[in-house]
């Protein structure tokens, strides 16, 4: 039923990457160290313990995928 | 027996002035606030003078000169509903010569009308007959051949109510009705003298007419003339219980009119601070669903989704429930299930919910419905304000001097509240009618409509919100427009100056940003400059603002502009979201939320997970749980495996059909509760009968954070309430509740939520309403919010930078689709659709611009197929230039069109809220549904299967 469309819609591990990044983007007029601490805040705040290993694990399987911002900032969510 | 109506003053209240006059009415001194007709103040002083034109909700118009009075010093016989009252005046009510005119004047009333009052469907209810019995009509001299209006034929076009022209007196009080109160100037007076006559717009049918349903005119016929259908069949109500609408946000409380356990008719309350005796036609009429033959009254299960179901015992399915979450539990772990609850449900039911899932899931896996339509103002206002709610009351319009109406589309959404604010944009007693902006890609009816024309309509293109209104700040940053001795003393200078540099780059002026958003940049300062200049100026925002990409981003851009021109913390401004259905505010305030419990606490802060702890007698978990999109998504990847869904229905109302599709179908145990088998039962193994808002106690929070009681009028068909039934599942896991009346779950919500505090049922009762926060510090609760300071101290000022969605236009999809609704039916449509109500809106059209159909060879009425990278649907497209060109427009209340079939998996940055507003989508020509249509069609009439029980020997 679904089949048609699904290559058009994004896997979860992509959504969450998007995710990542759209939070960054949004905050990055903050300025960098307070876009990064804003961002870490906000993915703690607000995604599951599940959702933030997983993106913890899709940072290190995908250099490059995140922005700067975004990847430090599960840098720190990663160290905590 | 019990009943009658509510007592009718026969005239508004006076303008309020703050000075009284005191006069003499038949021998008693009365002191009354100036301008007060003396109709109203014989009323208020326990007398009633007769009347037949005049009616407490409209401008009186003297007309009938039935209410004529002597005034001491006066020549002649002053009508009482037109004369004010003075000071020292003497006025006597009932003399032999009133008598006699009266009398001459009702006989000639009765003269021109059908005596079969035995058989009419108003006896008892007739102020006509009323009003013949207190002048003591005894004859008339006239005979009845003068009669010109007997014996036309009735108008019976409405669904709901008849006009019956021989039984009309020509008093005007529904054309006033009409035009004051619903401002839809639909009726019109044809004709002079006793040839006048009353007729909908053009002369057309009322269903064919401008007439939108609202009843205010049925409401206001003093005779049988204009009368519900449901009154002519079953006779009038012999009791009344107040309670308030299930339907959306405003929050109208009613009257709900019975005889015994049948309804007979819903009358606004006069007295329900929120609706002021007005109703828009789903709270008057469309309550038919209630007892509607598809309502499913007996619990259901089945162990897959294609098989039918299987219909059981309460006991049965209940143990069934309980014993699914736990085995789901025991084998993939504590955070496999989860629950939504429902904005249409009560606080109470929604609190045990969320209750139920934190206490007894032992996770925060609960998210409400709330999270597609109201999430960024949660975010936003609590950011920037320091609470999720909208500022101000309704009554606040009528202070408000510019009104700014963005992402919002009041007439339809919000009608009653529709209504006052056109009421505020008219000229009214001399003051001049208040200035409107009306930010909106599609030209609202708002825009232009009898006497009342936007002083500017700016048509964005859908997803530039951030832009447009960063332009808007950028024009009273620049122009030094804001308020600064508001901004030095409730926000943070430095902050704002931060916020004000941003603004000011020549990158966001409005010249520079005119060809992303399509907005003329004078216009846009035009109407910056009258926002920030113009006196009082109020925000009204609707989903068209949460629903993007950057929703949470808009919401604080209008906080930004609120702050900056000082327009928070007094009647008359403030910035105020429409909320979708009717307790969106109640199911957020509740808990809802994954990450915060009841009165917006973050599950992290340990001393209220304390409180919660202590009363509960568990551990709570101290991390946020899943959001609906997320645990879709989780359970497509194979983590989450049980849902409990108390009156929603996401795979209608939730973007990205396929998607919600794909994560129900890989759960093991989904469990609805709703009054209809709906979309997302299709993907359901428990079935849960749920009740309406007719049958059960409890409480409901319009969008001016107003708590209302929902009373119950009659006894549930399917035999218990909802809340009943979330107890019985949680005693079912071993909970130990013992609730015997929502009023105790109301105590546990006011003991454990600190603006919920002083809110009890007694108060409730003796107050009608409470605005919260209502605790010791505003015990009578809190019309306006941040009078002296703002909830979080000092207001915010937060940078929001316009980020372009990635949903973009391009050669494969160059048309962009952008989704609301219409007055008649109501979200998904479950209810609506199940009334008399179809008879408005039979189906889903897409509205698209002349020049884009002309392109496709697209004629008015043709099927089209409506694309987008997430999928196809096709219906009827309507041509029109509400919308400009490269944009179109549907609403989704039918499930056969499926709108969100189309919408995208693209959401809010901070709170997933979907990205409804902006799908970039291909529009063609098509011969008729789509193979996903009819597949789906036939994929819903296997899951609806009900094995048919056999007959008992
Ligand atoms: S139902 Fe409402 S809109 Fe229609 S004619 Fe009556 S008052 Fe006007
Ligand atoms: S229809 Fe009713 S309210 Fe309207 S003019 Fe006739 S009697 Fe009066
Ligand atoms: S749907 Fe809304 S506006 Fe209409 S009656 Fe109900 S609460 Fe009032
Ligand atoms: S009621 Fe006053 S003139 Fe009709």
């Amino acid at each position: 039923m679904a089949g048609a469309h699904d290559s058009d819609v994004m896997s979860t591990a992509d959504r969450l990457v998007h995710m990542a990044n759209q939070i960054a983007r949004n905050l990055e007029a903050e300025g960098d160290a307070r876009a990064v601490e804003m961002t870490a805040d906000h993915i703690r705040q607000f995604w599951d313990p599940l959702m933030r290993q997983r993106i913890v694990q899709l940072a290190l399987d995908r250099p490059g995928a995140l922005s700067p911002i975004a990847a430090a900032a599960i840098e720190r969510i990663a160290a905590a | 027996m019990g009943f009658t109506r509510e007592t009718d003053h026969g005239t508004p209240p006076a303008l309020v002035t703050g000075r009284n006059v005191t006069l003499t009415i038949d021998g008693e001194q009365v002191t009354l606030p100036e301008g007060t007709s003396i109709m109203r103040a014989a009323s208020l002083s326990g007398g009633s003078i007769p009347k037949l034109c005049a009616t407490d909700n409209v401008e009186s118009f003297g007309s009938c000169r039935l209410c004529l009075v002597e005034v001491e010093g006066r020549a002649g016989y002053p009508a009482s509903c037109t004369t004010p009252v003075a000071e020292g005046m003497v006025v006597r009510t009932q003399t032999e010569r009133l008598k006699q005119l009266r009398r001459g004047v009702m006989e000639l009333y009765i003269s021109d009308h059908p005596l079969d009052c035995l058989t009419c469907a108003a006896n008892g209810d007739c102020e006509l007959q009323d009003q013949a019995g207190a002048v003591g009509l005894r004859d008339v001299r006239y005979g009845y051949d003068g009669a010109t209006n007997m014996g036309q034929p009735k108008d019976q076009s409405n669904p709901y109510f008849d006009f019956d022209p021989s039984k009309c007196i020509v008093c005007s009080r529904c054309v006033r009705a009409c035009d004051e109160v619903q401002g839809t100037f639909a009726l019109t007076i044809e004709g002079m003298g006793f040839n006048s006559k009353i007729a909908a717009s053009q002369n057309d049918s009322f269903l064919a007419s401008d007439c939108v349903s609202c009843g205010a005119c049925v409401q206001a016929c003093p005779t049988a003339s204009l009368i519900e259908k449901k009154v002519v069949e079953t006779g009038t109500p012999d009791r009344a219980v107040v309670t308030t609408c299930a339907y959306c946000g405003v929050g109208c409380t009613f009257r709900a009119e019975m005889r015994g356990q049948e309804l007979v008719r819903m009358v606004p309350w006069k007295d329900g601070k929120a609706n002021r005796g007005h109703s828009c036609v789903k709270g008057r009429f469309a309550w038919g669903y209630a007892q509607h033959q598809e309502r499913i009254l007996s619990p259901m299960i089945r162990a897959s989704v294609s098989e039918p179901w299987r219909e059981v015992s309460w006991d049965e399915a209940i143990a069934h429930t309980a014993s699914e979450f736990r085995r789901i539990q025991d084998k993939y772990g504590r955070l496999a299930v989860g629950g939504i609850t429902s904005s249409r449900c009560t606080n109470e039911e929604t609190f045990l919910v969320q209750k139920l899932i934190r206490q007894g899931f032992g996770n925060n896996n609960v998210d409400t419905c709330a999270r597609v339509c109201h999430s960024p103002t949660g975010y936003g206002l609590k950011t920037t304000f320091g609470t999720s709610a909208g500022t101000q009351d309704f009554d606040s319009v009528e202070q408000a001097d510019v009104i700014l109406v963005i992402g919002a589309n009041p007439t339809d959404a919000h009608p009653v509240f529709g209504s006052r604010m056109k009421q505020r944009l008219r000229p009214k007693n001399g003051k001049a009618g208040a200035k409107l902006i009306v930010i909106d890609p599609r030209r609202i009816d708002l825009v232009k409509s009898p006497h009342i024309a936007a002083e500017h309509h700016l048509p964005l293109r859908p997803g530039t919100n951030v832009a447009l209104l960063t332009a808007m700040a950028h024009v009273v940053a620049t122009e030094k427009l804001y308020d600064e001795a508001f901004i030095r003393t409730r926000c943070d200078w430095d902050e704002f100056q931060d916020w004000a540099d941003f603004v000011s780059e020549a990158s966001r002026s409005p010249e520079a940003i005119e060809p992303l958003t399509g907005v003329r940049a004078a216009d846009l300062r035009a109407a910056a400059r009258l926002y920030a200049t113009g006196g009082n100026a109020a925000i009204y925002y609707g989903l068209g603002v949460t629903e993007h990409s950057q929703g949470s981003s808009t919401v604080m851009a209008i906080a930004n502009l609120a702050m900056a021109t000082g327009n928070i913390g007094r009647e008359g401004v403030g910035v105020n979201p429409l909320r979708g259905q009717n307790n969106v505010q109640g199911a957020c305030d509740m808990g809802s939320f994954p990450h915060e419990f009841s009165g917006y606490r973050h599950v992290s802060d340990a001393a209220v997970r304390e409180t919660f702890e202590a009363a509960w007698g568990v551990t709570l978990d101290s991390e946020p749980g899943l959001r609906i999109p997320n645990m879709l998504d989780a359970a497509t990847d194979g983590s989450f495996k049980g849902l409990f869904i108390q009156g929603e229905d996401i795979l209608q109302s939730d973007p990205n059909t396929h998607h919600v599709a794909a994560g129900l179908a890989a759960m093991e145990c989904v469990v609805v509760q709703d009054l209809f088998l709906n979309e997302t039962a299709n993907y359901a193994h428990v079935f849960l009968p749920g009740s309406t808002f007719l049958e059960k106690d409890g409480t409901f929070t319009n969008a001016e954070r107003r708590i209302q009681m929902v009373r119950k009028v009659m006894a549930p068909l399917n035999g218990y309430g909802d809340w009943e039934v979330v107890q019985l599942v949680a005693n079912a896991m071993g909970l130990g509740w013992n609730y015997t009346h929502p009023s105790q779950i109301m105590d546990e919500i006011a003991a454990l939520t600190p603006t919920f505090a002083g809110v009890h049922y007694d108060r409730l009762e003796a107050e009608g309403s409470l605005q919260w926060p209502a605790n010791d510090a505003a015990p009578d609760g809190t019309p306006t919010m941040h009078i002296d300071g703002f909830v979080r101290g000092k207001g915010k000022f937060v940078v929001t930078d316009y980020v372009p969605t990635d949903e973009k236009t391009g050669p494969r999809f160059p048309l962009l689709l952008t989704t609301g609704r219409i007055l008649s039916h109501y979200n998904v449509g479950a209810q609506t659709r199940r009334t008399a109500n179809t008879a408005w809106h039979p189906e889903d059209r897409l509205e698209i611009h002349p020049l884009d159909a002309e392109n496709r060879g697209i004629k008015e009425g043709d099927w089209v197929s409506l694309k987008s990278r997430a999928g196809e649907t096709t219906l009827r497209a309507l041509i029109t230039e509400r919308v400009a060109p490269g944009v179109v427009y549907t609403t989704f209340h039918h499930p056969d069109t499926q709108a969100n079939v189309i919408t995208t998996d693209y959401s809010d940055w901070a709170t997933n809220c979907p990205e409804y507003k902006v799908t970039a989508v291909q529009v063609g020509l098509s011969n008729g549904p789509s193979d996903w249509q009819e597949d789906y069609a036939e994929q819903a009439r296997q899951s609806r299967r009900i094995m048919t029980v056999e007959a008992a020997e």
